[in-house]
C-alpha cells in the first residue's frame, strides 16, 4: 500500500497525546489506559517517520518535542509537587514522584522505540530514558536533594532517640539518591552519605561525653555495644551496604576511641578494677568493642599486663616478708613452696583470662608473657627463682616432700613447672641448682619414684630439648646401672672369700661427666672404710682396666652401732660423721685440734660436723664448754649417757650451701657459652659489626640465659688475644674472623 | 788531534773515575767511607762478644745524646731504626736507621732529633710508632701483653706531651683497678683512640654500646664516679 506521508504538525500532534495520556494516568485523573489500537497506531506512525527520508525527515524534532515535554512535565507539575511539601510529607512526594517517573520513561521508551533506535544509531544521542533521567536530576534533584538529605538525617536522629520512623520510605529514598547517580555512587556519597557521617559523629560525640562523666564503664560499654549494634542494623535496613564500614568506624570513633583513656582509667569501674573483680563478662564485651580498634586494644592488653605483673610481684612480696620474719630454714622452705605454687595458680587463672575473654588474641598471649617474664625472675630472699623452682620441683619428687598429692595432681604440677621455666630466663642456673638436688634425691634415696623422675624429665626434653636433659637423665640412668652393680659386686664377694670388707658395703659408680662437680676429699678414712675400699677396687679391676674411680665421701651414708648405757641405737650419719665418731672407738677425749689432724679435714668442715653431732638435736658426742657453738678449744667426749626413745635415729648434717658454688660453676659455663656463640657467629659472618656481634649472641644464648653485655665485650677481647678475631683497622666497630 | 808528550809522570786525574791504589772505583769508595763512620759510630757504642749494642751502650749512647735513658726520643729512635728488641740494636738495624737519618757523628745524631720527632709526629706515621711501642715491650717469646706497671709508664712516655690529663688520670685507674693485669696490643691502641676521639673530661661523647674495649668501659665509670662525688 502507499505509504502516506506524514507531516511534521501531525506527528508532534500524535507525540503529545500520547504523552499527556500517560501523564493523565499517572496523575491519576480519570483516563482510560491504551487499548491496542491507539497504541498500534502510535507506535507505526512514529516508526514510519523515522523511516521518511529528507525533505520528511523530522526525527530531530520528534526528539525535541519529546524532550520539551518531559522538560515541562516536570517543570510545571512534578517539582511544584515536591517543594509545596516538607519534612516527612516531601519525601513521600519525591518518592511517589520518582517512581511515577520511572513508569513514564519505561512507557514512552516502549511507544517511541523505532525513535530512540534510530537516533542512537545515526546520532550518538542519549536515549530517551536517559534523557528523562538527566532531566529530573537536573530539574528536581538539584533543587531539593538538600532539604530531602536533612529531612532524612533528622529521622535517622529521631530513630536513634527511640521513636518509630517509616524505615521503608527511607530506604526508598535512600535506594532513589544510589539511583539519580546514574551508575555512579556519588551522589549519594557526597550529597548524602558524608553529611549522615557528619551528623552522626556529632550526634555520637555529644552522647558520648554525657555518659563517659555519668556512666560506669561497664555501662558505657553496654550502651556502646548497643548503639553499635542499631547501626548495623540500620544499614541492614535502609543505608546502602556500603556504608557500613564507615558508620561503624565514625560511630564507633566517637564512643570508643575518643575517650578510650577515661573509659579503661575510670576510677572504680575500669578495667584495672574489672581485673581485679574479676568481671569476665565486661572484660569479654571490651574485648569485643575494642578487637577492630588496633590502638585501644594495646592499651586494654597493656593494662592486663601490669595488672598480671602487680599481683605477681605482690605474691613475691608477700614470700619476701614472710621469709625475712621467720628465722628457721624450714619456715622460708614453707614459703618458697606456697609461692611457686600461688604463681602457678596465677597462670593457670590468667592464661584462661586469654582463651575465654580475650579470645586467644596474640596480643594478650603476648601481655600474659611479658607479665611472667618479669614475676619469674625475682629474687626471694636471695634465692633466685631458678632456684626456688627446683626447691618446689624437689618438694613433689621426693618421698617426704611437703606436696602429697595424686599420680595425676603430680604430672599436671610438672607439667606447669616447665611452662614456667620458658618465663625464666637464667635457665642454664635452674639446670644447674636442678642436677644438684636430683643428685641429693638419687644418691641419699630420697627420690620418691623413678617414674616420676623419667617423667619430668620428658616434659623438660619436650619443651627445652635433648642437651638440656642429657645429663640428668644420665644421672638417672646411673642409678639404675649401679643397682646392677651392686649385685654383681655381692656376688663378686660370695664366690672371694679373700676379699671380705668387714662391713657391709654398697657402692654406687657414678659417670662423672653426668653428675654436678664435687670436691673429692682428702678425708683419712677409718681403717674399717679403708679395707671396703680396697676390696671394692679389687672387683672394680675385674670388670674394667680403663676407668679411674674418685671416692667422693661426702655423698656416702654408714649406719653404726652407739652402743650407749641405756640401750643401742642404730645411727644413720653422714660417712664423714661416722669417721668423726669412729675415732672415739680408741679414745675417750679428744680435743678439736686432735680430731682435726686425725682427719685431715677443713675447719669449715669439721665445725659443721661436731656442730651436728654435739649441738644439734642428738647430742652423741658432749662437748666441752657445753656451749652451743664449736670453738678451736673444744673437747669432745663420747656421750654415753645418751639416749632416745626410738632403737634407730637419722642424725642429720646439714648440707653446705651450694648456692654459691652452683651460681661460680654456670658462671663458668657462661663464659664457654659466650665464647663458643661468638665464634659460631663469626665464624659464619666473617666480617661483622660490633654491635650486631652482640645482638647474634644474645639471641643465641637466650635459650639458656640472658648474656651480660659486659661478659660478651670481654670474651671478645680475649678472642682478640687469642687470635681468633681481630679489629678492623680502619672502623674500629668491626670485627673480622682469622681464620 | 795528535797526542801531545806528556808532561806528567802519572796518568792525570779523570772526573769520572780515579783509580786509587787498590784499585776500586770512587762510588764504592765512598759508600764504605759512608759506613765506616756508622760502623765506628757502632762499634764505640756495641758490646763485642754479643756483636751488638746493649743497654750498657745505649745508655752510653743517652749520655752522649745528652739525653735522658727514658727519653721518648730514644724510642723514636729505635722505631726509626726498626729495632726488634727493647734494649738492643743489631749492626743492620744501626746501619740502615742511621743512614735512612743520613746521619754518622753524635753531634749529627744530635741535631737530628728534632726532625725525627717531626717525623714521628706525622700522622701517617703516628700510628705504626705508637704500635711499635707496645711491642717493643714484648720482651719475651710469645709474648702477648705488657704488664700495667710497664704500660703505665710506657702511656706516661709517649702519650703524656700531647695528652697529659688522660694519661695521668687513666694511669691512676689502671693502678688502682684488679680486673686486668695485663694490657694486650687492641686495648693499648685504643687507649690512643680515647685520647684522640672523647672530649675530655666530660667524656660526653664515649658510647659504652660501641666497640670500645671494656676497660675503658670501666674507666669511664669511674671517672663519672669520681665526678659525682664532689
Amino acid at each position: 500500500m502507499n505509504r502516506k506521508i506524514i507531516g511534521l504538525e501531525e506527528g508532534l500532534g500524535y507525540m503529545q497525546d500520547g504523552i499527556t495520556k500517560i501523564e493523565r494516568i499517572l496523575e491519576g485523573r480519570p483516563e482510560p489506559p491504551f487499548n491496542s489500537e491507539e497504541y498500534m497506531k502510535l507506535y507505526t506512525t512514529i516508526y514510519n517517520m523515522c523511516l521518511q527520508t529528507p525533505p520528511d525527515d523530522h526525527t530531530q524534532q520528534l526528539y525535541d518535542k519529546y524532550r520539551q515535554a518531559i522538560q515541562g512535565y516536570i517543570t510545571s507539575t512534578v517539582l511544584p509537587s515536591i517543594r509545596a511539601k516538607h519534612d516527612e510529607f516531601m519525601l513521600k512526594e519525591l518518592v511517589k514522584r520518582w517512581a511515577n517517573h520511572k513508569v513514564m520513561l519505561r512507557w514512552l521508551s516502549h511507544l517511541f522505540y523505532y525513535l530512540d533506535r534510530h537516533l542512537i544509531a545515526c546520532r550518538s544521542l542519549p536515549s530517551l530514558k536517559e534523557v528523562g533521567l538527566l532531566y529530573f536530576r537536573d530539574l528536581v534533584y538539584r533543587d531539593v536533594h538538600v532539604k530531602v538529605r536533612d529531612a532524612v538525617i533528622t529521622l535517622i536522629d529521631k530513630e536513634r532517640e527511640g521513636e518509630q520512623v517509616d524505615r521503608a520510605l527511607l530506604k526508598n529514598v535512600l535506594d532513589f539518591f544510589v539511583e539519580i547517580g546514574m551508575g555512579q555512587m556519588n551522589r549519594y556519597e557526597e550529597d548524602f552519605e558524608a553529611h549522615m557521617l557528619q551528623d552522626t559523629g556529632a550526634y555520637y560525640s555529644r552522647k558520648a561525653s554525657n555518659w563517659i562523666l555519668e556512666d560506669s564503664c561497664p555501662d558505657y560499654m553496654l550502651k556502646s555495644e548497643e548503639c553499635l549494634k542499631k547501626e548495623r542494623d540500620r544499614v541492614g535496613h535502609y543505608l546502602h551496604s556500603s556504608s557500613e564500614t564507615k558508620l561503624s568506624e565514625r560511630a564507633q570513633h566517637e564512643l570508643l576511641v575518643t575517650h578510650v583513656n577515661q573509659l579503661l582509667d575510670k576510677e572504680h569501674s575500669g578495667c584495672r578494677v574489672l581485673l581485679r573483680d574479676d568481671k569476665v563478662e565486661d572484660l569479654s564485651r571490651m574485648y569485643r568493642l575494642y578487637s577492630k580498634i588496633p590502638l585501644g586494644l594495646k592499651l586494654v592488653a597493656d593494662i592486663f599486663k601490669q595488672h598480671i605483673t602487680a599481683e605477681g610481684i605482690a605474691l613475691v612480696q608477700q614470700a619476701e616478708d614472710a621469709a625475712s620474719s621467720k628465722a628457721s630454714n624450714a619456715a622460708a622452705g614453707v614459703q618458697e613452696q606456697v609461692l611457686i605454687r600461688k604463681i602457678i595458680e596465677l597462670h593457670d587463672k590468667y592464661v584462661e583470662y586469654v582463651t575465654d575473654c580475650f579470645e586467644n588474641h596474640a596480643l594478650f598471649h603476648k601481655a600474659l608473657e611479658e607479665a611472667f617474664e618479669v614475676v619469674c625472675n625475682e629474687t626471694v630472699a636471695g634465692s633466685s627463682s631458678a632456684e626456688l623452682l627446683t626447691t618446689f620441683c624437689d618438694n613433689v619428687l621426693k618421698k617426704s616432700g611437703s606436696e602429697k598429692l595424686s599420680d595425676e595432681a603430680i604430672e599436671e604440677t610438672l607439667e606447669k613447672v616447665v611452662k614456667l621455666l620458658a618465663y625464666i630466663s637464667d635457665k642454664d642456673l635452674f639446670a644447674e641448682f636442678y642436677r644438684k638436688r636430683l643428685a641429693r634425691r638419687l644418691l641419699f634415696d630420697r627420690s620418691a619414684n623413678d617414674d616420676r623422675e623419667r617423667s619430668i624429665l620428658t616434659k623438660l626434653k619436650q619443651q627445652r630439648g635433648g642437651q638440656f636433659t642429657s645429663k640428668m637423665e644420665g644421672m638417672v640412668t646411673d642409678l639404675t646401672l649401679a643397682r646392677e652393680n651392686q649385685a654383681n659386686f655381692e656376688d663378686y664377694l660370695r664366690s672371694n672369700s679373700a676379699a671380705r670388707p668387714g662391713i657391709d658395703l654398697t657402692v654406687t659408680v657414678l659417670t662423672t661427666g653426668f653428675w654436678p662437680s664435687y670436691k673429692s676429699s682428702d678425708l683419712n678414712l677409718p681403717a674399717e672404710m679403708v679395707k671396703c675400699v680396697e676390696v671394692f677396687k679389687g672387683f672394680y679391676e675385674t670388670k674394667t682396666k680403663h676407668r679411674k674411680l674418685t671416692w667422693i665421701y661426702s655423698l656416702g651414708t654408714c649406719h653404726i652401732s652407739g652402743k650407749f648405757e641405756q640401750k643401742t641405737i642404730e645411727l644413720i650419719v653422714s660417712t664423714y660423721q661416722a669417721a668423726v665418731l669412729l675415732l672415739f672407738n680408741a679414745s675417750d677425749r679428744l680435743s678439736y685440734s686432735e680430731i682435726m689432724a686425725q682427719l685431715n679435714l677443713t675447719h669449715d668442715d669439721l665445725v659443721r660436723l661436731l656442730h651436728s653431732l654435739s649441738c644439734a638435736k642428738y647430742q652423741i658426742l658432749s662437748k666441752e664448754p657445753n656451749t652451743k657453738t664449736i670453738s678451736q678449744s673444744d673437747y669432745f667426749k663420747f656421750n654415753s649417757k645418751f639416749t632416745d626413745k626410738l632403737r634407730r635415729i637419722k642424725i642429720p648434717l646439714p648440707p653446705v650451701d651450694e648456692r654459691k658454688q652452683v651460681v661460680d660453676d654456670v658462671g663458668k659455663q657462661r663464659r664457654y657459652a659466650i665464647d663458643a656463640a661468638i665464634v659460631r657467629v663469626m665464624k659464619s659472618r666473617k666480617v661483622l659489626g660490633y654491635q650486631q656481634l652482640v645482638s647474634e649472641c644474645v639471641e643465641q644464648l637466650s635459650r639458656m640465659f640472658k648474656p651480660d653485655i659486659k661478659a660478651i665485650k670481654k670474651q671478645i677481647e680475649d678472642l682478640i688475644t687469642r687470635e681468633y678475631l681481630e679489629r678492623d683497622k680502619e672502623n674500629a666497630n668491626m670485627f673480622k674472623y682469622l681464620a | 788531534m795528535p797526542p801531545r808528550a806528556p808532561k806528567r809522570k802519572s796518568a792525570p786525574p779523570n772526573s769520572l773515575s780515579v783509580t786509587s791504589s787498590d784499585g776500586s772505583s770512587v762510588s764504592s769508595k765512598a759508600k764504605t767511607k759512608g759506613f765506616v763512620r756508622i760502623d765506628r759510630m757502632f762499634d764505640s757504642y756495641a758490646n763485642s762478644s754479643l756483636g751488638m749494642i746493649d743497654p750498657d751502650g745505649i745508655e752510653a749512647l743517652c749520655s752522649d745524646l745528652g739525653v735522658d735513658c727514658t727519653d721518648v726520643r730514644i724510642l723514636m729512635l729505635a722505631w726509626k731504626l726498626k729495632a726488634q728488641r727493647q734494649g738492643y740494636f743489631t749492626q743492620d738495624e744501626w746501619r740502615t736507621g742511621l743512614k735512612e737519618l743520613r746521619v754518622d757523628s753524635i753531634s749529627k745524631l744530635k741535631k737530628a732529633l728534632p726532625e725525627l720527632e717531626k717525623e714521628v709526629g706525622k700522622p701517617s706515621n703516628y700510628d705504626s710508632f705508637y704500635s711499635y711501642a707496645f711491642r717493643y715491650c714484648l720482651t719475651e717469646e710469645m709474648q702477648k701483653s705488657v704488664d700495667i706497671e710497664s704500660i703505665c709508664e710506657l702511656l706516661n712516655l709517649v702519650l703524656g706531651a700531647q695528652f697529659r690529663p688522660q694519661v695521668d688520670l687513666l694511669i691512676e685507674y689502671l693502678k688502682v683497678q684488679s680486673d686486668y693485669k695485663v694490657i694486650n696490643l687492641d686495648q693499648w691502641i685504643n687507649f690512643l683512640r680515647f685520647c684522640q676521639e672523647i672530649n675530655f673530661p666530660d667524656l660526653e661523647n664515649y658510647d659504652a654500646t660501641q666497640a670500645w674495649p671494656l676497660i675503658l668501659d670501666n674507666f669511664v665509670d669511674w671517672m663519672r664516679e669520681k665526678h659525682s662525688s664532689f
